[in-house]
């Protein structure tokens, strides 16, 4: 209740977006104090999605849990399976042959291309564009997932990654297939640029909306494209750098202000530098062996270990005790699009309703990661 | 992590008993009481100013939360803290004060694994639902959980 | 030829000698006028079936996939497959809803979409109603849906409805202004309010070559006018504010969809005899001059829909009042100048000058909003 100067008492109304959204994110909450059309608070209840993952991992051997992990960001399931197996092979102190992790490098960065694809149609769709544009991404995200079927036999839930090395051989016809689908993509993304980045509505309805200054991104433990946006130069590709990134060369776009233009504009960039890494992945992959000979009942040595590699959404880490048996002792999963909610709230303030659905379509959530 | 921000640590907090713990990750094991000086310390001080990781582990004979410090500005090497709280009563301070992203990732290890975190702004369940009873990642509740949806309550 | 150009005008002259045989003539009348009733009711009934199924077809070319091909060939009777699915959905109604107004609401939607077409000139001569106040008539009768829209809201008894319902009014009455402002550019060309006077105006030129501009204000605030993309927001469905008719559903639910999509219809047939001509064209027979324009113009605001984001409603406003107003005011102005300056000059002359005086205004709005824009600090991305 607020007293104006007029002697108007003005209350407080609550409105529940609940967990059946329009928006295509998944089963989320959101409980919303407004005063007239302005965001007083904001408060996500999440958890309609968790099937305890954690303590399903617990259960199951080191080995059956790469599955699992497929469904946890349910889009990008090949860099799921990376970041698992390589905290696992941290564990074990397990090499991997080069030709295993060229091919590692290309299915995340294709990923990737897929994730930013799906985030930028589920923007636009939320902004009003009636499906356009997320169709156009989803025509060339079906080549990708063309080619990850090839690879794996399977167009999401890949399970294409084990410890030391990667499931199956790249079949003949694939690097033909895979260097039309990379010359292919910059003349899409440049046609999606023409449509969308110049658009007065977008740039009006995006621009100064749920601007996130840098030091509350780094306080708020925001990681990914929202926090580059915000102009903070952390890519886990860079600064702990895994696997073979070190060979490629890259820029990490950076945004200046912080707001929705500037995450779906770094998207756009992450997209056209993971094809730049693809081409020099294409180039140098060198012919070898896919993986390494494990003991048939594997048992990684006690410990514990941290691993986190730069997922399309965030920093995504696998933490791992292991007590010498066949099953990990504690499996835990640092979900980037779960920690990035915490910055929700203070992103909503001060907006009006119809800025919430754009600030959430900006942080780009997947539910099976928020609630594991 | 080398030893050397533990010796300096150590110097910093004479009293507190810190530990340096060999391993794959060497890690910094700290004392539930001293914990927030030293969060406070290493955020501001040393330039540890971000939070990537809050876990609650379950052991036979202690509880611990493993919190995993990162700079971001300054590119250092990454910080463990390992911190124990007793099986009856397990509660640690929150460092929600000092890295608020610590916010969730408290509510889900008190929801998960049941330690308190003293000081949180609110502190609830956040995956499971109010009036959820028991806490999954506990190593005595069992993988078939203790009641299926829609089951009669216990009496 | 001519017999087709004047098909339907026959056939009616035809019918009325036939019936004065043996009924007296206000029996003649009588029927006839109800003829015409019918027969404009059957014409919106068999557009909305049309208009629906290109729609959906024209969506899917839009987003390079098929549209509906199952349900008959090329996919024409979806619409027969929808009105059944609508046909036999439970009618819900709140507990607490206000009976009456729920209920009547949905009717009186989609009554002035029927009435504006009485002043609707189809063809030479094919008009029901000649009024001499053809544009005001329409004005007048299509601030009705207004009213329609507001008892929706206020008869489902939510609060979010009402609220829902009290932004699509504010819009439509903010969006009525500019409509009727570029419109009376028009009127003035010609000195009258009757449509069919204001169509055979236009037997030498057009006047969207005299009145571009007006032509825009025009169509974009009769894009407003009906709720559409890119200013469809109250009744959007991301949107947590409710719109009007979530309550509805069932055949009350089809009223309003009807409402929206013969609405546009409408309004782009209106735009296409204001500024395109009418029934005004060489060679085909005058009827299907206007289909065609209309459905131009239709298509126009299909393309529109399906690839622009929505504004949010204080944008809308701002576009409104802050922009189309005054741009409209100042065509106003410059339009009665210039027809004043070039009296007794001929028509040529009179085309030029208002092309002329037209990019003048453009050009200066270019002007005023790149220099804003240039003052804007430029945010791009630094790789």
């Amino acid at each position: 209740m607020q007293r104006m100067e007029t002697g108007l008492r003005t209350e407080t109304i609550t409105v529940n977006m609940g967990p059946q959204h329009p928006s295509t994110h998944g089963v989320f909450r959101m409980i919303v104090t407004l005063d007239g059309e302005t965001i007083v608070d904001l408060e996500p209840v999440m958890g309609y999605l968790h099937r305890c993952q954690e303590k399903i991992g617990e259960r199951n051997t080191y080995l059956q849990n790469i599955p699992y992990t497929d469904r946890l960001d349910y889009i990008c399931s090949m860099s799921n399976n990376m970041a698992y197996v390589m905290a696992v092979e941290k564990l074990a102190q397990i090499e991997v042959p080069e030709r295993a992790e060229y091919i590692r490098i290309i299915m995340v960065e294709l990923t990737r291309i897929v994730n930013h694809m799906l985030a930028i149609g589920a923007l636009l769709n939320d902004l009003g564009c009636f499906f356009t544009p997320m169709l156009y991404g989803l025509r060339e995200r079906e080549r990708i997932l063309d080619l990850f079927e090839m690879a794996s036999g399977s167009r999401m839930m890949c399970n294409y990654m084990r410890f030391g090395g990667v499931r199956y051989d790249l079949p003949p016809s694939f690097m033909a297939e895979l260097k039309s689908v990379v010359a292919a993509l910059p003349a899409f993304i440049d046609e999606f640029e023409r449509l969308l980045t110049e658009n007065e509505i977008v740039l009006v309805r995006c621009r100064g909306v749920g601007v996130l200054p840098p030091e509350k991104a780094i306080a708020y433990s925001c990681t990914g494209p929202l926090l580059r946006a915000s102009g903070v130069d952390y890519d886990i590709r860079k600064v702990d750098s895994y696997s073979i990134y070190e060979r490629f060369d890259f820029d990490v776009p950076l945004g200046r202000n912080g707001d929705v233009y500037d995450r779906y504009l770094v998207r756009i960039g992450e997209m056209r530098q993971s094809l730049r890494i693809l081409e020099q992945a294409i180039e140098g992959i060198p012919e070898g062996e896919i993986s390494v000979k494990l003991p048939r009942v594997f048992k990684p040595p006690e410990g514990d270990v941290y691993h986190r590699i730069e997922s399309p959404k965030g920093e995504l880490g696998f933490y791992l005790v292991s007590d010498g048996s066949t099953n990990p002792y504690r499996y835990k999963i640092r979900s980037p699009t779960f920690i990035n909610l915490t910055v929700l709230p203070e992103l909503c303030k001060g907006h009006k309703v119809a800025d919430v659905v754009a600030i959430l379509g900006s942080i780009d959530i997947v539910l099976g990661e928020v609630d594991r | 992590m080398s030893k050397e921000i533990y010796e300096r640590l150590a110097k910093e907090f004479p009293e507190s008993s810190l530990d340096y713990l060999e391993g794959k990750d060497p890690a910094i094991s700290v004392n539930a009481d001293d914990l927030f000086e030293m969060a406070l310390h290493l955020k501001e001080k040393e330039g540890y100013d971000y939070l990537s990781a809050v876990t609650g582990v379950d052991y036979p004979d202690r509880f611990e939360v493993v919190y995993h410090l990162y700079s971001m500005r300054e590119r250092k090497e990454p910080l463990i803290l390992k911190v124990s709280a007793s099986k009856e009563e397990p509660e640690v301070a929150s460092v929600t004060p000092i890295w608020p992203g610590a916010n969730f990732q408290e509510r889900e290890v008190y929801d998960l694994v049941g330690i308190r975190f003293a000081g949180h702004p609110k502190l609830t369940r956040i995956l499971l639902w109010e009036g959820y009873e028991g806490h999954p990642l506990r190593k005595d509740f069992p993988i078939e959980g203790h009641r299926a949806i829609g089951q009669e309550e216990p009496s | 030829m001519a017999f087709l150009n004047d098909l339907f005008v026959n056939l009616s002259k035809w019918l009325s000698s036939f019936l004065a045989q043996f009924l007296p003539t206000w029996a003649v009348e009588l029927i006839m006028m109800l003829l015409t009733i019918v027969s404009l009711i059957i014409f919106v009934l068999v557009t909305i079936m049309f208009i629906n199924w290109l729609e959906r077809k024209t969506v899917g070319r839009f987003q390079d996939r098929y549209g509906p091909n199952r349900v008959g060939p090329l996919g024409i009777l979806q619409f027969v497959a929808d009105a059944i699915k609508m046909f036999t959905k439970e009618d819900i109604t709140p507990a607490n809803a206000d009976r009456a107004i729920f209920n009547l609401a949905p009717v009186i939607v989609v009554v002035p979409t029927f009435l504006v077409l009485a002043v609707l000139p189809f063809g030479r001569g094919m008009v029901a109603a000649d009024l001499n106040i053809g544009f005001l008539y329409i004005v007048a009768v299509s601030s009705l849906t207004t009213i329609a829209i507001l008892l929706a809201g206020w008869g489902s008894r939510n609060k979010y409805s009402l609220l829902g319902g009290m932004r699509v009014v504010a819009q439509m009455i903010s969006y009525e202004v500019p409509m009727v402002l570029s419109a009376l550019g028009v009127i003035m060309l010609t000195g009258s309010l009757s449509l069919v006077s204001i169509v055979e105006g236009q037997s030498r030129v057009p006047f969207i070559l005299l009145q571009p501009l007006g032509f825009l204000i025009y169509f974009i605030s009769a894009v407003a006018e009906v709720n559409r993309a890119p200013f469809d927001l109250p009744e959007a469905e991301s949107e947590i504010i409710a719109g009007y008719h979530t309550e509805y559903s069932g055949m009350k639910y089809a009223m309003f969809l009807l409402a929206e999509y013969i609405n546009a219809f409408i309004v782009s047939s209106i735009a296409a005899t204001l500024f395109l001509g009418g029934w005004q064209g060489p060679l085909l027979p005058p009827y299907l001059w206007f289909i065609l324009k209309a459905y131009g113009i239709y298509f126009l605001l299909m393309w529109l829909r399906f690839t622009l984001p929505r504004l949010r409603i204080d944008q809308l406003m701002g576009l409104a009042w802050k922009f189309l107003v005054p741009l409209a005011l100042v065509n106003l102005l410059v339009m009665g100048l210039v027809m004043t300056l070039t009296q007794g000059r001929g028509l040529i002359t009179l085309v030029l000058a208002s092309l002329v005086a037209n990019g003048l205004i453009v050009a200066a709005v270019v002007t005023i909003y790149g220099f804003a824009k240039w003052r804007r600090k430029t945010m791009r991305v630094a790789t």
